[in-house]
């Protein structure tokens, strides 16, 4: 069966050559970088490289504004409580995104119960920030805007440009969630002016377990976790030497690669989208249409009268790694709240399927899944009683309403005894 | 990859993968469709009954995984008992039946005896004279 990887937003194989410079640092340079003799200042100095390579992928000025954690979801817990916490003098008011990455949002929830206030700041129907929103919620009490470079489930890039140049008129720092687009993107911390910027290496081919977070030297934060002065003393641990240096390496061969990558995956993008359109009846795309305003890696697709986790499964069992921000599919039963903040109906958000290309993926394979997920959809729908009510006319479509039947939700909520959520 | 991983146990991914009795009845004697207000799911139970006995029962789900299995196995276990028996059905029948299922998705199995009673109660509406011979339902608790 034809193996498929749909998934490169959750995960990417580590590159034979960054696995081959990761290896010595397991066995031969096994040394702490705490340490002061040979073992120690050798692993120092693939620390610097690292944190010089990482500081190219972004444009920042130097090395030394290169934090290494242990992954994207620790950058966002030290960007955000880190500043929080430094500023809670000046202010305690944060202004984010309503589509931010739960590491945030769930950060800002936990800010919330210690006393801070935050302002969400909604999305258009595509998943673009609202910057009239995003200025009027900057008050003299905000020590913090966060606003993610692209999103992770719909792949709507946002106007950093514009972003950054309202906060730096409000004079408030700027953290951007750049796990999304570090190593698919161009990224310049100087243009948007970002105080900080968190990214991943295994979203760009390095190894997981070191997460990096860029702070201009200006931006005040204090660290989170308490122990020894590594780090700067920003983020206390022993430094995870392999993946570090593994890490550089990804995103040194990521600078190198952007544009390559990027001319690789979009078209697939576009043939995948096109293909499921002329193939799948009532289907959709959620967030911008592939172009300049999408990543080129991402389709956020709602099927209409199937439910996601089923896709999700069925597509598993032939061989496609797909993802989904359907309830079911979630640990807590609610549907993606991205797919919330851009409105979508809860009918859509059910049926949702995300799929995200890599550099492996080939025309056959888009083919492939265009033929599969084809097959897959009908089979489902034939096991649905909505898609059977649906064409008995006693409900509707919400993709291309024929005027038939009550919604989807409505429906639901009958059958229920409750609203959907 | 040789080796196959699955998210549920190999039961559940059976019945998942090829489900029994999926469909509708053509003169269905009692026809229930319920949903879970907690992630959305939809399931329809429809029920042929002759002389007081389950003859047959089909199922039409608008749900995850283990929701189709859950009324897959639910119809399965269903089929041959009288409508007394039907009535006292509980969820946990398919949860033991299926092997277990995730803490997260028990509600599908609820769902699934939820259906089957929305279906025992309107055939019971449709046949009033039925109704005397059985006790009322009883309702479904979690």
């Amino acid at each position: 069966m034809r193996q498929v990887f749909l998934d490169h937003q959750s995960a990417t194989p580590v590159l034979p050559e960054v696995f081959d410079a990761m290896r010595p640092y397991f066995t031969e340079y096994f040394g702490n970088a705490s340490s002061l003799h040979q073992h120690g200042l050798r692993v120092r100095d693939a620390l610097k490289q690292a944190r010089q390579q990482m500081a190219a992928l972004i444009g920042a000025d130097s090395e030394e504004e290169i934090f290494f954690t242990s992954d994207g979801t620790e950058s966002a817990n030290l960007a955000l409580k880190g500043a929080a916490y430094a500023n809670e003098r000046k202010g305690k008011h944060l202004v984010i995104s309503a589509t931010e990455h739960p590491s945030v949002m769930n950060s800002v929830e936990f800010l919330e119960k210690q006393g801070w206030t935050c302002t969400r700041v909604g999305v258009t129907p595509e998943g673009m920030i609202r910057l009239d929103e995003l200025e009027a919620a900057i008050t003299p009490q905000t020590v913090l805007v966060a606003v993610h470079h692209v999103n992770h489930d719909i792949g709507a890039i946002q106007p950093m440009r514009d972003v950054g140049r309202i906060c730096a008129t409000k004079n408030v720092p700027l953290y951007v969630d750049c796990e999304a687009s570090a190593g698919w993107l161009p990224i310049d911390v100087k243009e948007w002016g970002a105080a900080m910027v968190s990214f991943s290496p295994h979203r760009f081919y390095g190894p997981k377990g070191v997460g990096v977070l860029y702070r201009n030297r200006k931006a005040r934060i204090v660290s989170v976790i308490h122990g020894g002065v590594q780090e700067g003393g920003r983020r206390a641990g022993t430094e995870n030497i392999p993946a570090i240096v593994g890490g550089g390496l990804a995103a040194h061969i990521a600078r190198e690669r952007l544009e390559q990558r990027m001319a690789h995956v979009a078209p697939l993008q576009r043939r995948l989208w096109e293909g499921l359109k002329l193939k799948v009846p009532y289907i959709q795309l959620n967030g911008p249409v592939p172009g300049p305003h999408r990543i080129g890696t991402n389709l956020n697709l709602s099927t209409e009268f199937i439910e996601g986790e089923g896709q999700l499964l069925l597509c598993d069992m032939n061989g496609i790694a797909v993802a989904s921000g359907s309830s079911c599919v979630s640990k807590s039963l609610k549907i993606s709240h991205v797919l919330g903040a851009i409105g979508l109906d809860h009918a859509l958000a059910q049926g949702n399927i995300i799929m995200t290309l890599g550099e492996a993926n080939t025309e056959a394979d888009v083919d492939y899944v265009v033929d599969t997920f084809a097959k897959i959809v009908a089979k489902l729908r034939g096991m649905s009683p909505m898609w059977d009510e649906f064409e008995r006319g006693v409900i509707d479509s919400v993709i291309a309403p024929t005027g038939r039947g009550k919604s989807f939700s409505q429906h639901a909520a009958e059958v229920s005894g409750k609203p959907a959520h | 990859m040789s080796e196959t991983y699955t998210l549920y146990n190999s039961t559940v991914m059976e019945h998942f993968m090829n489900p029994r009795n999926m469909g509708d009845l053509k003169d269905a004697d009692g026809v229930g469709e319920v949903g879970a207000a907690a992630c959305g799911d939809i399931m329809k139970i429809s029920l042929k009954i002759k002389d007081g006995r389950i003859e047959d029962a089909r199922f039409k789900t608008f749900g995850c995984g283990s929701a189709i299995a859950s009324s897959s196995m639910a119809t399965e276990l269903i089929k041959g008992r009288t409508i007394d028996e039907a009535m006292s059905f509980s969820n946990q029948e398919v949860v033991d039946a299926l092997g277990g299922l995730p803490p997260v998705k028990i509600h599908c199995s609820v769902l699934a005896e939820e259906a089957l009673k929305a279906a025992l109660e309107d055939y019971v509406k449709r046949n009033p004279s039925a109704a005397a011979k059985v006790p009322a339902v009883e309702p479904v608790s979690a």
